[in-house]
C-alpha cells in the first residue's frame, strides 16, 4: 500500500502518513459499529430491543455517545500518578494500532507486507499488557490494581496456547506473512486450513480433526487475551467496579474502549486468516466469472470484513450467554488443558504435515 | 541526512534518554517503564538495520516477557514507594576504576574494528537464511541454549514449588 501511495504522491511523509491513517480509521469504525452491535446483540438475547432514538434504528447512538465522550471534563482523582495516568491509555491504543499495521485486508490493501507479520502481531501486543500495568499502577486505586494484575496474568497465561497454535499452524504454511497464509487458502473453501488446507492428499484428510481442535484452542484463548466474557475478570463490574480503567473518563476512557474493540477485530483477523482463508472468497471471485479485474479487491475486502465480524457477533454471543469464570478456574483451563492439547496437536500437525 | 538518518537519529535518542532515566530515577516503577522505550528503540534500530525477525523477538522476549515479569516483580513487593533506595555514591574508587575499563574497552573496539563501510545488499526477509543457519550450522549452540533454558525452567518450578512437610 505504501508503494501506492508513493507512486501517487511521490513524497514519503505523505505516503507514510496515509499508510498510517488507513488503520486508524479502520479501529475508528470497528469501534462505533462494534458498540452499536454490542448493544443491539445483548438486547436481543436478553429480549430487549436495545438503542432505537438516535436516527434509524438507532445507529447513530454511537456516534452521538462518541461526541458526548470528547467533549466530557477529564475529571481526575487527586492521588494519581499523573504522568503514567496520561500514557496509559496512549499505549494500551499505540499496541492495538501497531497490530492492524499487519493485517492484510485484501491482497493489497495491508498496512506492511512484513515477512514476520503472525510474530510481529504477537509481539506488540505486549505494549497492550505494559500498558494495562501501568494504567492500573498509575490510578492509585485498589480496584485498578487488583484488575491490571489480572488482565497482565490472563493475557500473558494465554499468549502461550495462541502461540502455539500459531507455530503449529506456521509449521503447515511454511511462512508467517499473513498475505501468504491468506493465498495458500484462495480459490474455494475446502482450501481453507479448517478443511486440511489445499491439495488431495491422504494428509488433507486427516488433518481436519485437529485443525478443528486448533481453531477451538486459538478461539477461546485469543477470547481470553481480549478480555471478553467469560473471561472478563480483569473488568468483572460485581467486583471491581471496572477493572483498570475504573479511574478514567472522556477521552481516555475512550482510548481503552477503542483498544478493546479495535482488539476483537483484530484477533478475530487472525483467527479467519488462519483457518478461514482471511480474504479469499469461498466460491470463488465474481470479477474472475465476468472478467472484471477491479471487482476482485472488493470482493476480498468484502469477504474479510464479513468474517471478522462473523467471528465478533461469535464473541459477543458467548459474552451474553456463559457465566464469567473464577481467577482459578481461569488459570486451570490455560495451563491444564488448553496449553497440553496444544502441545499434543502440535506434534501431530508435524507429524502429519511430513507424510 | 535522508529519512532514514532521521529515524535512526530518533530511536538513538529515544533509547539513550530512557536508558539514562531508567538509571537516575529515584522511583522503580518509573524505571520499569522507562525501560519499555528503551527496548522499544533497540527494537526500532534492529529494524533500520533490515534485522525484522530480531526485532520483533526483542519487543516479544524483553516487553513482552521480562519488563511485564519485572513490572509484576515490583508491583507485588510490599511499600515499594516509601522505601528510600539507596543511590548515593559507594566505593567510589573501585566502582570508577571497573567501568572506566569496561568504557576504555568498548571505545576501543568501536576505533579498532575493521567496520564495513559499503552499503550491504538489502535482504527483505531474513528468517528463511536464520532458521536454516541455526538448524545446520549453528545446531549444538542451538540445542544447548535450548537445555539451558529447560533447566531454568525446571529450576524455577522446583523453586517455587511449595514442598508438603
Amino acid at each position: 500500500m505504501y508503494q501506492f501511495f508513493y507512486d501517487l504522491t511521490g513524497n514519503v511523509i505523505i505516503s507514510t502518513i496515509a499508510v498510517a491513517v488507513v488503520p486508524l480509521v479502520n479501529i475508528l469504525i470497528v469501534a462505533l459499529i462494534g458498540v452499536y452491535l454490542e448493544r443491539k446483540v445483548s438486547a436481543w438475547m436478553q429480549d430487549r430491543v436495545g438503542p432505537n432514538r438516535t436516527g434509524p434504528l438507532g445507529l447513530f447512538q454511537t456516534v452521538a455517545d462518541f461526541v458526548k465522550m470528547l467533549q466530557k471534563e477529564d475529571a481526575t482523582s487527586t492521588e494519581i500518578d499523573r504522568k503514567l495516568y496520561n500514557i496509559a491509555p496512549v499505549l494500551v491504543f499505540a499496541g492495538t494500532f501497531a497490530s492492524f499495521a499487519a493485517i492484510p485486508f485484501s491482497k493489497h490493501l495491508i498496512g506492511s507486507e512484513i515477512e514476520v507479520g503472525l510474530f510481529y502481531i504477537l509481539a506488540v501486543s505486549s505494549f497492550v499488557v505494559a500498558g494495562i500495568l501501568m494504567a492500573g499502577w498509575a490510578s492509585n486505586n485498589k480496584y485498578s490494581l487488583l484488575g491490571s494484575m489480572r488482565a497482565a496474568a490472563q493475557i500473558i497465561s494465554y499468549e502461550i496456547p495462541t502461540a502455539i497454535v500459531v507455530l503449529s499452524m506456521v509449521m503447515l504454511t511454511g511462512t508467517l506473512s499473513l498475505t501468504q497464509i491468506s493465498e495458500i487458502q484462495t480459490a474455494h473453501f475446502w482450501n481453507w486450513y479448517i478443511f486440511g488446507g489445499p491439495g488431495l492428499a491422504l494428509s488433507k484428510f486427516l488433518l481436519i480433526p485437529f485443525m478443528i481442535v486448533g481453531f477451538i484452542i486459538i478461539f477461546i484463548s485469543t477470547l481470553a487475551e481480549v478480555n471478553r466474557t467469560p473471561f472478563d475478570i480483569p473488568e468483572a463490574e460485581s467486583e471491581l467496579v471496572a477493572g483498570y480503567f475504573t479511574e478514567y473518563c472522556g477521552t481516555k476512557w475512550a482510548m481503552f474502549m477503542l483498544a478493546e474493540y479495535g482488539n476483537m477485530f483484530a484477533v478475530s483477523a487472525i483467527v479467519s486468516i488462519l483457518f478461514f482463508g482471511g480474504y479469499q472468497s469461498p466460491f470463488g471471485y465474481l470479477g474472475n466469472t465476468l472478467g472484471v479485474s477491479w471487482l476482485i479487491p472488493l470482493e476480498q475486502v468484502g469477504w474479510f470484513i464479513a468474517k471478522g465480524w462473523f467471528f465478533i457477533f461469535i464473541q459477543m454471543w458467548l459474552r451474553w450467554t456463559l457465566p464469567r469464570l473464577r481467577v482459578d478456574q481461569l488459570m486451570s483451563l490455560c495451563w491444564k488443558y488448553l496449553i497440553p492439547y496444544a502441545i499434543v496437536n502440535l506434534v501431530i500437525i508435524g507429524i502429519i504435515s511430513l507424510l | 541526512m535522508n529519512y532514514y538518518d532521521i529515524l535512526f537519529y530518533l530511536f538513538a535518542i529515544i533509547t539513550l534518554a530512557s536508558a539514562w532515566f531508567v538509571v537516575t530515577t529515584r522511583n522503580v516503577i518509573y524505571s520499569a517503564f522507562f525501560l519499555l522505550f528503551t527496548f522499544f528503540g533497540v527494537a526500532g534500530i534492529y529494524v533500520l538495520l533490515a534485522a525484522d525477525f530480531i526485532a520483533v523477538v526483542q519487543i516479544m522476549v524483553y516487553v513482552g516477557g521480562i519488563l511485564i515479569l519485572l513490572l509484576f516483580g515490583v508491583m507485588l513487593t510490599n511499600k515499594i514507594t516509601n522505601v528510600d533506595i539507596k543511590s548515593g555514591t559507594a566505593n567510589l574508587l573501585s566502582a570508577s576504576l571497573l567501568t572506566g575499563v569496561l568504557m576504555g574497552a568498548l571505545v576501543s573496539v568501536m576505533i579498532f574494528t575493521d567496520w564495513k563501510v559499503e552499503p550491504a545488499e538489502i535482504q527483505t526477509t531474513t528468517i528463511k537464511t536464520l532458521g536454516t543457519m541455526l538448524l545446520t550450522d549453528y545446531v549444538l549452540f542451538f540445542e544447548l541454549l535450548g537445555i539451558l533454558l529447560l533447566i531454568a525452567l525446571i529450576g524455577a518450578a522446583s523453586i517455587a514449588r511449595r514442598e508438603k512437610e
